[in-house]
């Protein structure tokens, strides 16, 4: 009787589970497969060697693609991560290992700002910092956009992987006679490396997405520009341009943006789990 | 440093292969490894070292107490009774331990290593710490273990570091097992391993001090012979602190013991006094496994 009981109950919360794993995974899979539908057909060849150009090239059938936006985003986020990677960890690391410091409190309140920060707000902050006071929309201005999106993300994975490492790492090289700072790089760091990684990429791939922050600082543009002073696009902002566009020609390449910004991002994320994976599995 | 001299005076014997890193230094003979004199000045020496931790827990209160050069002292004494936090008040191993607060003086050689003016870093050079656990840097050989302390701090010149590895592997009894494959991972060397590992690594700064918190707690009986054998052949060059609940242990290898109690220290004297004819009623219900 209770047995039959328990056989039920385990079966109904099992029910449940699956139930709600559907419920998170479904839209996710309806998103994919909308995109891919949608976007395959304007996924040519073209699309990854040409540039934009006016909207007349697209209506007159002449090879039109995304490749200035892809080279772009490239180059802006890569800049934008060499901007938030070093102050990012450094947050980090701070906020693990020098718990004494007084900046701390400070530090762990704008970073908490950052994070909870729409991201368009991201957009503004280096509007006013870069934009106008260069006076012009830059590749600069954006990467410093997206480096806001990624430094609270990586500060706070760099403090709690490093939370993680034994303390008694740091004990024994500085019983060992190591100053503090080279007990951090050359055994706490090496340890945690991996860890470390995992939360860039995911900080990476976080901001990669982000349309908002780039629309009035990098701006965008519509032909192949290496001048990171000057107007640059990227995939998202150009997914929304293009989907706000008049144009039925551009929509369909909209659409094959949105696949290649999705197997970007899915790339990261992919990479960085195996990456904790790797790691959890040689500490465990 | 002068104090470095004492360690460099002793003779040549089998397992040290002295020189290296600290061949620049100058023999002084001031002391012959061996024979301190009792009743010299003690190598190192607390007075009134008492240690609280955040939130008013008191770890030692009061200890006074020599340790003297070459000779093995063991601190033994029930669980939570200060061990630990008297060994790390040692080589300042509570500086970065938030709320920890050290009074009192530690003399190292007679000069206070809590004084103005020290660095910790100089400190804990001379004073090396073996832990509990084994603990070698995860990520690095076996050869980086051990010259880890060197390399760190801009030794490079390749036949200094060679020399000092093979020299404190030896010492730690570990350069048979280990000779042909210092460049894999010091994690894939046994327990025991690993914790002569770690002594060779402590060695490889040559310390004048190293305090050693239960280092054979963890281990088999087999690794634990090894690392008492050790310990006794180390004393010629350095002077041991050694923690252990283990009475067979300290009476075997100390020269001295210290019986603690409640963050105070109860007696010290010679190990055999200690243990044939204790002075203090407490310290013979713990010997005698009564208590603790
Ligand atoms: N970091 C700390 N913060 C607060 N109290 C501590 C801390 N470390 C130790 N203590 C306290 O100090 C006292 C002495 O602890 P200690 O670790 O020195 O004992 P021990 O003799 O080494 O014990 P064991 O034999 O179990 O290792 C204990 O009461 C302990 O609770
Ligand atoms: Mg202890």
């Amino acid at each position: 009787m209770t047995l039959r009981f328990r056989h039920i109950r385990d079966y109904a919360v099992r029910a449940v589970l699956v139930l709600c794993t559907v419920c998170l995974v479904a839209p996710l899979l309806v998103i994919i497969g909308y995109v891919l539908v949608n976007g395959i057909s304007a996924l040519t060849p073209a699309f990854f060697t040409e540039e934009l150009g006016s909207p007349a090239r697209a209506m007159q059938g002449r090879p039109t693609g995304l490749f200035h936006s892809i080279v772009g985003t490239v180059v802006i986020d890569l800049l934008a991560l060499s901007f938030a990677a070093p102050v990012g960890m450094g947050a980090g690391i701070m906020l693990s290992e020098y718990s004494e410091n007084p900046l701390n409190g400070p530090i762990r309140i704008l970073t908490g700002t950052l994070n909870g920060m729409p991201a368009i707000l991201m957009g503004l902050l280096a509007f006013s910092l870069v934009v106008r006071p260069t006076g012009r929309f830059s590749a600069v201005a954006g990467s410093v956009a997206l480096a806001f999106v990624m430094v609270p993300i990586i500060a706070r994975s760099v403090e709690s992987v490093l939370r993680t490492t034994p303390w008694s790492l740091r004990e024994v090289g500085l019983a060992l006679g190591l100053p503090r700072w080279r007990v951090i790089v050359s055994t706490v760091l090496p340890a945690a490396r991996s860890g470390i990684l995992t939360g860039v990429l995911i900080a990476f791939a976080r901001a990669a997405g982000e349309a908002a922050p780039l629309l009035f600082t990098s701006f965008g543009q519509n032909y192949l520009n290496l001048d990171i002073r000057r107007p640059m696009d990227t995939l998202p902002q150009r997914l929304y341009s293009l989907a706000i566009s008049p144009y039925q020609e551009w929509h369909a390449m909209g659409w094959a943006a949105a696949i290649v910004l999705l197997l970007f991002v899915m790339a990261c994320f992919l990479a960085a789990r195996a990456l904790s994976r790797a790691h959890g599995g040689r500490d465990a | 440093m002068m104090s470095l001299a004492a360690v460099q005076s002793v003779p040549t014997n089998n397992v040290a292969v002295r020189g290296g890193a600290s061949s620049g230094q100058p023999v002084v003979q001031e002391q012959t490894a061996g024979t301190p004199a009792h009743g010299a000045h003690p190598r190192l020496e607390t007075r009134a070292l008492s240690v609280r931790y955040g939130g008013g827990a008191v770890g030692v209160a009061d200890i006074t107490m020599p340790v003297h050069a070459n000779r093995v002292t063991a601190l033994i004494g029930p669980s939570g009774c200060g061990k630990t936090t008297y060994l790390r008040a040692l080589n300042r191993m509570h500086d970065l331990t938030p709320g920890a607060h050290v009074s009192g003086q530690v003399l190292l050689d007679g000069e206070d290593i809590y004084g103005p003016g020290v660095d910790p870093i100089v400190v804990r050079r001379r004073i090396g710490m073996v832990f509990q656990k084994p603990s070698p840097f995860p990520t690095m050989s076996i050869y980086d273990n051990v010259v880890a302390g060197l390399k760190l701090v801009g030794v490079r010149k390749r036949s200094v570091l060679d020399g000092v590895a093979e020299r404190s592997l030896r010492q730690a009894g570990l350069w048979d097992e280990v000779k042909d494959r210092l460049k894999t991972g010091g994690r894939d060397l046994s327990g025991g391993q690993q914790q002569r590992l770690s002594i060779a690594r402590a060695l490889a700064v040559e310390p004048d001090v190293l305090l050693m918190d239960e280092p054979t707690s963890s281990l088999d009986p087999k690794s634990t012979g090894h690392i008492e054998e050790l310990m006794v052949e180390l004393k010629k060059e350095v002077t041991l602190v050694i923690v252990t609940h283990n009475m067979q242990q300290a009476a075997r290898l100390s020269d001295y013991t210290a019986f603690f109690y409640l963050g105070a220290l109860i007696e010290l004297g010679p190990t055999s006094r200690i243990f044939e004819a204790p002075a203090e009623e407490r310290t013979a219900e713990y010997i005698s496994g009564r208590f603790g």
